[in-house]
């Protein structure tokens, strides 16, 4: 109990100090994770909505598919980012391995499907006759998907949040192909983990505690947006 | 005509999303390796043990300011880190598998191989001591008591250089431990399987640096030390070039030179005495391991 009370006393001292560590550790946490959200909307809301809106053959395989990867454990998708990314893989000669940018990558593969599966679902959810009434009126078909994304944007936002929220939380792949190296690559979560296997559960307390305030934080701006309006 | 359609911009937009996730990947990894570029870049491969202990938080400062290039420290099971250096996916080891590093060495993966320092292992348990181990060499014959009381022991199980350690000394005590009720692997670090030993009271073998650092949150009495078989011994090995063009040479034979060098060894020597009381390491630059703990 005195170790937790340690904890929350050294988080606090690390953020009213500001300690430079600590604060480059947090701002690579957001940053990764924010471009890999952002790269992962990019893709998921495009594809996500493609789907939504198409019927083809293998649709329904599609998007079990789609289901299943937005619990894609995210060591399963370290250890592959790894072996492409290794100097004798297939994209070794971009020389990413162990660096931020193949944390952003990782976590992207990662928040994909979440924001991709949700799409789908936002999207099926808004009435039929929505669109129908939308093409009636001469939409094209990216007007129609502009029209249908604005529309369900509430259920995109918990998109960005489920994405966001699963990829800052992540260890396995983020130690993985980012080697957890001091001042360069070493997020949050993976700082936790060492100071645990170092003993130093005080800092390790202080460091997940400051994990959960830029979560809270980052979740409480886009609930913000999310409720300004009251929902239809 | 209208599936058609569909079908192709879902392709489209497949490819356009791909090319976004790599240019925001490119830009992110230039912008963040702004400062090492190409091969200024070094891949050392380390135990757990070395980083766990906060040595290399001193060491490779000195080393990035002196020479200018930047360390990419993956702190990893010795195992691992000699399977990394065999595929040429580090530039230089710090290990302390000494068996493991002489196959790794026959088998031309490396090259110049060089003792650094060393400290020591110690056999861990609950204060209780139950099988009756304290104190008793070699180390061995504590392992063969643990096996006849039927104790509980916490194995890392990780193929670590403590790992190697602890199956060699359970091979001298004629014992195969595996698959015993009371023989458990964790395949974890040292520090949690300290931790984990600790909850249990369960023995375990740990290096001495480790325990240290950890001992104010640990349950555990070191019970066995001192003999030679404990002996912990760390050597740095370059990757050998011919066999990976792509391994950065020069600044593999840099960092393994810096580790060497008389100045280092100081530092080496004096890390933890101020926390501690004693040193964690042994600066051995220059010895022959074999004379070691004579």
């Amino acid at each position: 109990m005195e170790l937790i009370l340690d904890g929350v006393r050294k988080a606090f001292w690390l953020l009213v100090t500001s300690d430079p560590e600590v604060m480059g550790i947090t701002l690579l946490s957001l940053r990764v994770s924010g471009l890999a959200t952002l790269v992962s909307l990019i893709i998921g809301v495009s594809t996500g909505t493609l789907v939504a809106l198409t019927r083809f053959p293998g649709r329904g395989l599609v998007v079990s598919l789609i289901n299943t990867g937005m619990g894609l454990p995210p060591v399963v998708v370290g250890l592959f980012v790894t072996i492409l990314l290794w100097r004798s893989g297939p994209l070794g000669f971009l020389g990413m391995l162990y660096t931020p940018g193949a944390m952003i990558l990782a976590q992207a593969v990662i928040a994909t499907p979440i924001v991709m599966g949700i799409t789908l679902a936002a999207m099926q959810q808004l009435p039929k006759k929505l669109r129908l009434q939308i093409l009636a009126l001469g939409a094209t078909r990216l007007q129609l998907a502009w029209i249908l994304t604005k529309e369900a944007r509430l259920p995109l936002l918990a998109a960005v949040m489920a994405g966001f929220g699963g990829v800052i939380s992540e260890v396995g792949a983020s130690i993985m192909v980012g080697g957890n190296i001091k001042g360069y690559s070493r997020v949050l979560t993976t700082a936790t983990v060492m100071e645990a296997s170092r003993g130093n559960f005080d800092m390790a307390i202080a460091l997940g505690l400051i994990l959960l305030v830029l979560a809270f934080a980052v979740n409480l701006v886009l609930t913000r947006i999310q409720q300004k309006e009251r929902p239809r | 005509m209208k599936r058609f359609l569909c079908g192709r911009s879902l392709v489209s937009a497949m490819c356009v999303g791909l090319v976004v996730t790599a240019a925001f990947c490119f830009v992110a990894a230039a912008g963040a390796q702004a400062a090492p570029a190409g091969q200024r870049n070094i891949i050392l491969a380390t135990t757990t043990s070395t980083q766990d202990s906060g040595l290399l938080d001193v060491l490779i400062p000195l080393f990035e300011k002196k020479t200018g290039y930047f360390v990419k420290t993956i702190a990893v099971g010795s195992g691992q880190a000699m399977v990394m250096g065999q595929k040429g996916e580090a530039d230089v080891l710090l290990v302390h598998s000494p068996d493991a590093e002489e196959k790794f060495m026959a088998g031309a993966y490396g090259v110049n191989r060089r003792l650094v320092m060393h400290n020591d292992f110690v056999v861990v348990g609950p204060a209780t001591d139950r099988a009756g181990i304290k104190g008793t060499r070699p180390a061995s014959a504590a392992f063969k008591r643990i096996a006849a009381g039927q104790a509980l022991f916490m194995s890392r199980g990780d193929n670590s250089g403590t790992d190697a350690k602890e199956k060699a000394i359970w091979k001298a005590a004629g014992i195969a431990p595996e698959g015993q009720k009371w023989y458990q692997q964790t395949g974890l670090g040292m520090g949690q399987t300290l931790n984990v030993a600790s909850e249990k009271q369960a023995y375990t073998l740990a290096d001495r640096g480790t325990y240290l650092a950890l001992k104010k949150r640990l349950d555990l009495v070191i019970l066995v030390e001192g003999d030679r078989d404990l002996l912990n011994i760390y050597h740095v090995i370059e990757v050998n070039p011919a066999k990976w063009p792509k391994v950065n040479a020069a600044g593999a034979t840099a960092f393994a030179d810096f580790m060497v060098s008389p100045e280092t060894q100081g530092v080496i020597r004096s890390f933890g005495v101020d926390k501690f009381g004693s040193p964690l390491f042994f600066p051995d630059a220059g010895k022959r391991a074999e004379d070691l703990g004579k």
